[in-house]
């Protein structure tokens, strides 16, 4: 095998190692949400500089493999694919953990109705399904699931979308729960985010395995 | 529009019943500079020599289908009118070692024995070396030998006497395998420098080199051409997973 082979199956592991963490970081912080879990949340917000370790970690080894085998073709798309994850799930792995904080600083757990009316539980599930799904398209080389992500993401958006006016009603009448709803709103953004960052990094997959650019392109095929 | 200056159709050269270059069709566009790659005895530098006629200096070597320069067939034309047209660059530098620098660059018109003024003789001189960068460092010792220089200098004075016949064609096989990183990149340098007024092929083992110095890149393997591209596209996206295999280092 050659030295570069067994240099990006290495990075391969450090990738989905840290796609993992990324993954158990949204999920526990989704846990806490539920719960209203201010020690989980703790613990998400301590693990965050693993994640930071992480990226730097593969930083630095994919300038190894640039300066050291001058990667060309399915190597170079690769790296330049995994720059471009690397980054993204750092990103996923920041926003899990401002929505830990928001449970630590939050006084209140979050009402029932709110959660149902918002649709902010099914949206946190699909938006951590967005992230495994493209985890195990990375890992099986399989550009059918990256692109099955792009559909899942017109949900979190409609979510979002429609997010102020369903809060705005609600605050009609439960005038007492402003502050939740902040917290609320503010939660919906991020996911809507780790939507986009996991429509990224499918991209990101389709681009290294069939060397197709879908960035800026509307709606995806 | 680019217009083709090498053009070959079906073209096969053998080495007895060793059938080195098979079928090869390939097009090859007006003042580029075309890389040709492969691992070793793929056709690559057979293919080379069969565009100046070469190829047929060694006993037993036949070759068949069309080789065209201009849309002239080069196999009807007379082999030292091609050599004319079609000048080349070996893998070590070789100026005569017994010549003076100046006497090396007109080596070719003393060798076909056609005679110039001594104006017209300085002139080539001048121009040819200024063309390959080395004019400015050997101006002042033009009656020393060639073999005085650094290999580096000795290669661009045997680019300088390619040059100097005016040719449109520069074949080069493997020109910087000799030659320390410097050198090499003064070389590679000239390459795009010289492409404005010849056409370049050069045939390297070096795939940096092919994807730093060439327009386009011809893949060869076991004699076949498979896959000829812009050599963006070959090193990015080749289509042929041979190609592929071989430029990622993954070629058994």
């Amino acid at each position: 095998m050659a030295q570069i082979e067994t240099e990006l199956q290495l990075l391969k592991v450090e990738v989905v190692n840290m796609w993992t963490l990324v993954d158990s970081q949204l999920s526990k912080a989704r846990l806490a949400f539920l719960n209203f879990d201010k020690d989980l949340a703790r613990e998400v917000v301590l693990k965050e500089k693993r994640v930071n370790g992480s990226e730097l970690k593969i930083d630095r080894d994919c300038e190894n493999i640039f300066a050291l085998f001058c990667p060309v073709a399915i190597d170079l798309r690769f790296l330049l694919a995994v720059l471009k994850i690397n980054s993204n799930l750092e990103r996923i792995g920041d926003i899990a953990e401002g929505i830990a904080k928001y449970i630590i600083d939050a006084e209140v757990p979050f009402t029932n109705e709110m959660l149902e009316t918002t649709r902010i539980l099914p949206m946190y599930e699909e938006s951590v399904n967005m992230l495994q799904a493209t985890q195990t398209a990375f890992e099986t080389e399989d550009t059918i699931l990256a692109r099955s992500v792009f559909k899942k993401d017109d949900f979190l958006d409609n979510v979002n979308k429609t997010s102020n006016k369903v809060l705005e009603s609600h605050l009609v009448a439960h005038p007492e729960d402003t502050a939740q709803a902040l917290w609320i709103l503010s939660i919906i953004r991020k996911l809507e985010r780790v939507g986009d960052q996991s429509k990224n990094i499918a991209e990101e997959i389709i681009f290294y395995l069939e060397a197709k650019v879908l960035k800026h392109k509307g709606k995806h095929s | 529009m680019e217009s083709t200056i090498i053009k070959s159709r079906d073209f096969n050269a053998s080495f007895g019943s060793n059938h080195v270059v098979k079928n090869v069709n390939i097009d090859i566009p007006r003042n580029h500079v075309i890389a040709v790659m492969g691992p070793s005895g793929c056709g690559k530098t057979t293919y080379l020599r069969c565009i100046n006629r070469m190829h047929e200096l060694i006993p037993g070597a036949t070759s068949s289908g069309e080789m065209k320069i201009n849309d002239e067939n080069i196999y009807d034309m007379h082999p030292i009118f091609v050599r004319l047209k079609i000048g080349m660059v070996f893998q070590r530098p070789n100026p005569f070692p017994n010549l003076s620098i100046y006497d090396n660059v007109i080596a070719g018109y003393k060798l076909n024995g056609i005679k110039l003024a001594k104006a017209d003789r300085d002139r080539i001189v001048e121009h040819s070396l200024t063309r390959v960068a080395l004019w400015k460092e050997v101006k002042d010792s033009l009656t020393k030998k060639g073999s005085f220089l650094s290999g580096g200098q000795q290669q661009r004075l045997c680019i300088a006497r390619a040059v100097a016949m005016e040719p449109e064609v520069l074949l080069f096989d493997e020109p910087t395998s000799a030659l320390d990183p410097i050198s090499t990149s003064t070389v590679e340098e000239l390459f795009h420098e010289l492409k404005t007024n010849y056409t370049l092929i050069i045939v390297t083992h070096n795939m940096q080199q092919a994807a730093r110095v060439s327009d386009k890149t011809a893949f060869f393997y076991m004699g076949e051409l498979v896959e000829y591209d812009e050599t963006k596209t070959m090193f990015t996206n080749p289509k042929d997973n041979r190609t592929q295999n071989y430029i990622t280092g993954r070629f058994s």
